[in-house]
């Protein structure tokens, strides 16, 4: 026998998904941090950061954001000037 | 807080001591060297996992540099000088001045104008605040130039999560702009407004990953009231739209891959509504040289592949908006760089003072601003240097 669906069988089928999906990330756990504080050493080291000097940074920054279209996006913080 | 971070860092710099002191003696004898660095580096982790949820302060400190900008006819040098200390371990407070002082014989200068020399003199405060694993920092600088004064304000937090492996911040600023001509004083303003937002992820003991994402969005005269543009081969007053929006995607990572040597890559994609487009790649490595130096040494390349809608070399149409402004133009521009830094004094736990200095040396190629001396397509060569002292203390 043909089984006849209900006219609101697409919007039952997508809180049925839902459902499902919600129950299951229920179920996941967050990751563990997979590096411990104990062997972040390496990353403390001075060859690691990049930007160890401010100045040397907002001046590098100054000479590129003036003469190149672009900006933004690079972590270091620059004042404005009229410098176009 | 303060006080615990610093002796880590003191822990690590004479963990570091004796190891370079048994891989000089070798062999059998360097068992003991090896032994008390991998005590003094599990003491120095239990420190870090006990403040992994309180977030540092920067460090103590003190820097002054000279700085120089060659290139393209124009020479910027001058001094700047950053101190900062920190209050009750709970805030810091740094003070910044920052000088160029310019002599502009650039192309536009030379083909358009007289060339002229002009000082322009920043000021800046910042203060640093630690409040459980977030870092909130907050700054206002002003630059002031004879016919051009720009104040800017920054809101910055920085939060981690997830035991420390992951590091959010967003900021904020606001900059508000006054803009004059020599000859006529200020007539008119610009404001700017941008948001960012940064990640930083450790992947690995050794490599960490960072992602960034700026909007900035402008608003008033944003063009410069000297600069003319070509129109039928005529020179005329340049027309830019009062408003202007960008954003930029950087991504980025750094590893250490051998003891006392990392390397690291980036990439920025730009692209705003005046239609500019951009890549940037940057490729660098660091190196430690014995107990006193550190030498980075990086490549740099940015292309600008597509130029300002209403960008041209000469229009033929007479157009709202025109503008001649190479910075909006079709370019290429790279450069290879050098840093070595030196440490002068060090007496662990106290303070450390290094001396440095860093050269770069860059090219640019236009493809559609001709040097109307030569009629060809212009480019230029250009020298940024820098010698700086600075101190931890």
């Amino acid at each position: 026998m043909r089984r006849h669906f209900p006219s609101s069988w697409p919007a039952l089928r997508g809180a049925l998904v839902g459902l499902a999906v919600t129950a299951s990330l229920g179920g996941c756990a967050m990751p563990e941090p997979w590096v411990k504080p104990y062997e972040r050493e390496r990353l403390a080291d001075p060859v690691m950061q990049i930007q160890r000097d401010a100045l040397s940074a907002k001046h590098l920054e100054h000479v590129r954001e003036v003469r190149e279209g672009a900006r933004g996006a690079t972590g270091v913080q620059g004042g404005g000037c009229g410098c176009n | 807080m303060a006080a615990i971070e610093r002796l880590r860092r003191a822990l690590w710099r004479v963990q570091r001591a004796l190891r370079a002191l048994g891989e000089r003696r070798g062999g059998a004898r360097a068992l003991p060297f090896a032994a008390m660095a991998h005590v003094l580096g599990a003491l120095g982790g239990l420190l870090a996992a006990g403040q992994a949820q309180a977030a540092d302060l920067p460090e103590d400190r003190a820097e002054l540099m000279y700085h120089l900008y060659d290139g393209g006819g124009v020479r910027a040098s001058g001094p700047a000088v950053l101190v900062r200390k920190s209050l009750l371990g709970k805030v810091s407070l740094s003070a910044v001045y920052y000088a160029d002082i310019v002599s502009n014989a650039s192309i536009d200068v030379v083909t358009t104008a007289s060339p002229y020399r002009e000082t322009r003199n920043e000021f800046g405060v910042v203060a640093d605040y630690a409040v459980r694993d977030a870092l909130i920092t907050l700054s206002a600088a002003r630059s002031k130039e004879p016919d051009y004064i720009a104040d800017t304000y920054n809101l910055d937090v920085t939060q981690d999560v997830f035991a420390g492996m992951t590091s959010v911040s967003l900021g904020f600023t606001y900059g508000s702009d006054e803009v004059g001509r020599k000859d006529e004083g200020f007539f008119d303003g610009a404001k700017h407004w941008r948001y960012r937002l940064g990640l930083t992820q450790i992947l690995t003991p050794r490599w960490l990953a960072t992602a960034n994402f700026e909007v900035v969005s402008d608003d008033g005269y944003l063009g410069n009231p000297y600069r003319v543009a070509l129109v039928f081969g005529a020179a005329v007053p340049e027309r830019v739209p009062s408003t202007r929006s960008s954003r930029a995607l950087r991504v980025r990572v750094i590893g250490e891959v051998a003891p006392g040597m990392s390397v690291r890559g980036a990439y920025r994609y730009f692209w705003d509504n005046w239609d500019i487009t951009a890549h940037t790649f940057d490729l660098g490595l660091s190196r430690r040289f014995g107990e006193g130096w550190l030498v980075d040494v990086y490549a740099r390349a940015y292309r600008q592949v597509d130029s300002a809608l209403f960008y041209s070399d000469n229009a033929t149409a007479e157009t709202l908006y025109v503008s001649r402004n190479r910075q909006l133009s079709k370019f290429d521009s790279n450069a290879i760089g050098t840093k070595a830094t030196w440490t002068w004094l060090r007496v662990p736990g106290r303070y450390e003072v290094r001396l440095s200095g860093a050269l770069e040396y860059g090219k640019t190629n236009f493809s559609n601003f001709t040097d109307l001396r030569t009629g060809r397509p212009y480019s230029y060569n250009a020298t940024v240097a820098q010698v700086f002292v600075s101190a931890d203390f």
